[in-house]
């Protein structure tokens, strides 16, 4: 779909602009999470203070996001698919601010878990932010190419970073339970497997965005599950 | 539903103009209290086909009509069908305004008057007046009825062809891009009629303009080269067409 040009070129030109600045912005927040749980991993104050940093230019890139896209349904009163996309392409700008934040979070809870401390979960962390990590840089390769398959995809590997938080929430529960010393550092590293299971849900909107931009229907929730109990045949 | 449902049904319509086809097999309906814009690109028969729901293609002598269409259930191409009479209850308004060179009251009390709607000059001015609140042209023209229709402003002389169109209390009102020579003031309070109108008759408007067929319609009918391509909910049309055809014309690729 949309494979031919607008007859008005500069059409083209600025929702390709429009898109652009999501992939920036898409590009920013993978690496944020990506720094943020290496950051805690090597106890590294220094990268977490600047993805602390870093996040303002996610926030700006949103801003102007947001003001193009109002640019192009003031001026160009887009319709159908070009419509669908230009409104998926305001709220996942939306919604990338909030992954990043995230990311943001993780930083900023880094310094306050000791780096000598042996807490078994902090090895279970980056596999799961890989995940989440996958499913963010997945979705938007969707959005850029139009996938809808591509991000029904997303959506079924949800579940495995689901799968992660609950296993981490048990293992994190006993560990308090079992070293009531290290209760504040470890509700630190539940709310870090919490944010990371939120980029996994955040991501999973999007795939229902790019999905709804590329069909013109919602995804529906039993096709979700559907393809869920396939992915874990 | 049954065909005798809708206002209008039009079954398997064809119009030819000599041995060029114009249409092609185009079944729609029309019902009351619904506007339903019919767009296209230049050519591609939206008017023709406009001008076979009041029989207009008539005074075409090349032109011939196929299928079926029903008003009310009754076939408007029977020999038995009075085309006076169809007409008005079929109203149409054009492109360019084209009042009679006559005073404001004579343009809307002409229909009545014709059809016999007024036994007497107050019924008459009743009509009149009452065509004219409806128009919504009363006010700017109350005080001056015996000016002539042409001494109106383009937007006012519209709005005059739609009084003159209402006079004589039709069931449907057809338009053929009715706002495509007004300023943009003129043109929004063509359109804040039409949607006072809708209530009232079934509206049936072609228009080049997608932002009018968007903002006026509540069913929209795409026609590409003769043939209807698709016809739905104009919200429909407008965010989620099913035909690439549609989604590219109104999307601005076409072509």
């Amino acid at each position: 779909m949309g494979t031919y040009e607008h007859t008005i070129k500069v059409f083209d030109d600025e929702i390709g602009q429009l898109r652009g600045l999501i992939a920036q912005m898409g590009g920013l927040a993978e690496q944020a999470i990506g720094d943020a749980i290496e950051a805690l991993k090597r106890h590294d104050l220094e990268t977490a203070a600047e993805i602390v940093r870093n996040d303002k230019k996610i926030d700006q890139l949103e801003v102007q996001a947001e003001e193009l896209a109002v640019r192009i349904i003031a001026l160009r009163a887009p319709l159908a698919d070009d419509l669908r996309d230009v409104v998926a392409a305001l709220k996942i700008a939306g919604v990338i601010e909030r992954i990043a934040d995230y990311a943001k979070n993780i930083a900023k809870r880094t310094p306050l878990i000791d780096s000598h401390s042996e807490i078994e979960p902090l090895s279970v962390l980056p596999a799961m932010a890989a995940l989440a990590i996958e499913m963010v840089h997945d979705v938007l390769d969707a959005f850029a190419a139009r996938d809808a398959e591509a991000a029904q995809q997303v959506c079924a590997r949800d579940r495995a970073v689901d799968d992660f938080y609950n296993s981490l929430f048990r293992v994190l529960v006993t560990h308090m339970m079992e070293n009531p010393a290290t209760i504040g550092q470890v509700t630190h590293l539940l709310f870090i497997a919490k944010n990371l299971e939120r980029i996994g849900d955040h991501a999973t909107n999007i795939a229902e965005m790019v999905y709804f931009a590329a069909t013109g229907t919602h995804m529906a929730e039993r096709d979700r599950g559907a393809f869920v109990t396939r992915q874990g045949e | 539903m049954t065909a005798a449902s809708h206002k209008i049904s039009a079954r398997h319509v064809n119009v030819f103009y000599g041995d060029k086809q114009a249409i092609s097999d185009v079944s729609i309906d029309f019902d009351r209290d619904v506007v339903t814009a019919l767009i296209g690109p230049s050519g591609c028969g939206k008017s023709t086909f406009l001008r076979t729901l009041n029989r207009m293609n008539d005074t075409i002598p090349s032109a011939r009509v196929e299928g079926e269409i029903d008003l009310d259930g009754e076939d408007i191409y029977a020999p038995e069908m009075d085309v006076v009479q169809l007409r008005a209850r079929v109203g149409m308004v054009f492109q360019k305004p084209n009042p009679f060179p006559k005073s404001i009251f004579e343009n809307v009390a002409y229909g009545p008057r014709i059809h016999g709607l007024a036994s007497n000059h107050a019924q008459l001015a009743d009509i009149v007046e009452r065509s004219l609140k409806r128009a919504g042209l009363w006010d700017e023209v109350k005080d001056r009825l015996s000016d002539s229709g042409t001494a109106l402003s383009g937007g006012q002389q519209q709005r005059l062809c739609i009084a003159r169109a209402i006079a004589v209390d039709p069931e449907v009102i057809l338009m053929d891009e009715p706002c495509s020579a007004l300023d943009p003031i003129a043109t929004a309070k063509i359109e804040e009629l039409i949607h006072e109108l809708k209530g009232r008759y079934a509206i049936v408007i072609v228009t080049h303009n997608m932002q009018q067929a968007a903002r006026v319609s509540q069913r929209t009918a795409f026609f590409h080269l003769g043939a209807l391509v698709e016809s739905g909910t104009t919200s429909d049309i407008f965010t989620n067409p099913r035909q690439e055809r549609t989604k590219d014309y109104i999307t601005g690729r076409y072509g």
